[in-house]
């Protein structure tokens, strides 16, 4: 199935990602040349496959219920575009 | 002192030849000078590394020894290094200094390391060539006109000129392998889960895999013995006993069952490559090994569902780049979701937009069965085939790469295109099984790779293999004209 440039549109706007305009052809053609290679997989038989997640099909490890992480508030705000009083500062988004 | 390998400079530094400080001051010299011609640098840590490098010395001079107290390397930025810019080469982290050190970092600087600086890759290592850097791309020494390769090729390039003997790199769908194969490395993928994640910044965490890029396998064996093993803060790190990879290097090859996947030298492979891959299989004979056609008929599909799961994890891991804890962020938003985009919009780019849009869709409603789903089966029937396959031989063999190095911007306006040129090395990534690339020739001017393919922590027999072959071969000796 082809994409339109609305179909686009939305993607971008499922993945928070904001395109200019001008980006949007292109995009739509780029992304519809993928779909094409990925499409190829549709003439495989898998039927009866269970699908693989992991390479070696491990399960997460479970660890001691135990507080291993120091506080690096201090470090990690250090690095953060906008902080004030140990928050980090958005755009507020309530009126 | 630039010509040295790092099991040389291991020699040299304990006989007293040299001094790591010498060293470094030698090569942090090269860099300043020639690193322009190549872009393989994004930041470079002189003073740390002299500081560090006096460190190693200090350690030497009070009786410490170690193959790697005082070797020079460089780390692939996207390795988080405490209090250095760690960019993943993307806007979006041109001003991420990292508040800690990555395992890999911690790992091979407690082995007295020098780490010189962080090197140039394709953004978030999504890419074949390297050009799809924030800083530029990166220029292959072999020919300044062409791609290293990527999405390690900062790290190739670096190594290739001798401006650093060996560098850190990660691989998703041969990113290791393939810059390795058209900048004459040998460079090794290990078995997913051997090596820890932790502290790479991730694109696709059930294909990601840390690992060496260096002049031959005998540094890759002493790169990797300080790399692998269990690492609690990585859940998908292997909790297993780490091998004598340098013990490893001297088995005969006596016996060794080769298979040669039919599939690997069909339409698409360059005859010029084919046939120095032939060349090679002609030399391991010689030392023993034994040939055997053999099938992996999934291999076509490979490149489709990587496409599908590879785009659908980055746009998952991609998602904390939002701007609002660390990174670029747009300015004046008006409001969160304003914030979200612009930040995402400005700071990421088109590769890296291409493969979130492709994962997002490939996850959305409706088509998570048919794209996810089916690539996620495919994946088990590749599994499947290499599973098969090693039952009959030792060892898988076949070209890294179709074709040698291409020109810079080629392939720039067709993504699939690029895409194909990682045919035969993104089913080790899928499968999660090791893979090394070792250099096995020139085809006009341009080096050709040579990939072994290996079962499960089998990196031992793949590096054995390559030190045998790299015994009565001098391909990997090769220098650049002009470095």
């Amino acid at each position: 199935m082809a994409l339109e440039r609305s179909d686009v549109e939305k993607i971008a706007h499922l993945a928070r990602l904001g395109l200019d305009d001008a980006e949007l052809p292109r995009t739509t053609q780029t992304l519809n040349d993928i779909l094409g290679l990925i499409d190829r997989m549709q003439a495989v038989d898998t039927h009866g496959i269970e699908p693989l997640a992991h390479p070696l099909e491990a399960t997460q490890r479970l660890r001691p219920d135990e507080v291993t992480e120091g506080d690096h508030r201090d470090a990690f705000q250090a690095i953060a575009p906008a902080v004030e009083n140990g928050l980090y500062l958005v755009p507020k988004v309530i009126e | 002192m630039h010509r040295l390998t790092l099991a040389q400079i291991a020699r040299g530094l304990a006989a007293k030849d040299f001094s790591s400080v010498e060293l470094t001051e030698a090569l942090l010299a090269r860099i300043a000078a020639l690193d322009p011609r190549l872009n393989s640098f994004i930041t470079v840590t002189a003073e740390q590394a002299l500081e560090q490098a006096r460190a190693a010395d200090a350690r030497r001079a009070v009786g410490e020894s170690g193959a790697l107290l005082g070797a020079p390397i460089a780390h692939k930025d996207l390795f988080c290094t405490k209090g250095v810019r760690t960019s993943c080469a993307s806007k979006i982290l041109d001003n991420f200094v990292a508040p800690y050190d990555a395992t890999v970092v911690e790992r091979l600087a407690a082995a007295g390391c020098v780490s010189l600086g962080k090197l140039n890759m394709d953004e978030f290592a999504m890419g074949s060539a390297n050009e799809s850097s924030h800083y530029g791309p990166v220029k292959n020494p072999w020919n300044t006109e062409c791609v290293p390769g990527g999405s390690s090729g900062g790290s190739a390039a670096a190594v290739a000129a001798r401006l650093v003997p060996a560098a850190t790199g990660s691989d998703t769908g041969g990113s290791i392998r393939q810059p390795a194969a058209l900048t004459n490395l040998t460079g090794l993928k290990p078995t997913y889960g051997r090596v820890s994640r932790w502290g790479m910044i991730a694109y696709a965490s059930s294909l990601d895999q840390g690992g060496p890029l260096a002049r031959s396998a005998e540094d890759c064996a002493l790169l990797l013995s300080a790399m692998a093993g269990f690492d609690p803060k990585d859940s998908t790190c292997v909790d297993a006993p780490v091998d004598d990879y340098l013990a490893a290097l001297n088995q005969p090859l006596a016996g060794l069952r080769i298979g040669l996947p039919r599939e690997y030298f069909g339409a698409g492979l360059d005859p010029r490559l084919s046939d120095a891959v032939m060349a090679c299989v002609e030399e391991l004979k010689k030392l023993g090994a034994t040939v055997k056609e053999i099938g992996l008929p999934n291999m076509q599909h490979a490149i489709p569902a990587y496409y599908v799961i590879a785009p659908a994890e980055a746009s998952s891991n991609l998602s904390r780049f939002d701007g609002v804890r660390f990174g670029y962020r747009c300015e004046n938003p008006s409001s969160l979701e304003d914030l979200y985009k612009r930040s995402r919009g400005e700071g990421f780019g088109a590769e890296v937009k291409r493969r979130i849009m492709v994962g997002t869709y490939a996850l959305s409603a409706g088509y998570y069965d048919a794209y996810y789903l089916k690539a996620q089966k495919i994946r088990r029937l590749i599994r499947s085939d290499f599973i098969g396959a090693f039952q009959e031989v030792d060892l898988i063999l076949g070209p890294t790469t179709p074709n040698p190095a291409w020109r810079l911007g080629e392939k720039g306006d067709d993504p699939v295109a690029a895409y194909l040129e990682d045919i035969y090395t993104i089913t080790a990534n899928l499968a999660g099984i090791p893979g090394l690339s070792m250099p096995a020739g020139f085809v006009d001017g341009l080096p050709v790779g040579v990939q072994l393919l290996a079962p499960y922590f089998q990196e031992g027999r793949l590096l054995n293999v390559a030190h045998q072959y790299q015994q009565v071969t001098d391909w990997h000796e090769k220098a650049p004209e002009g470095f």
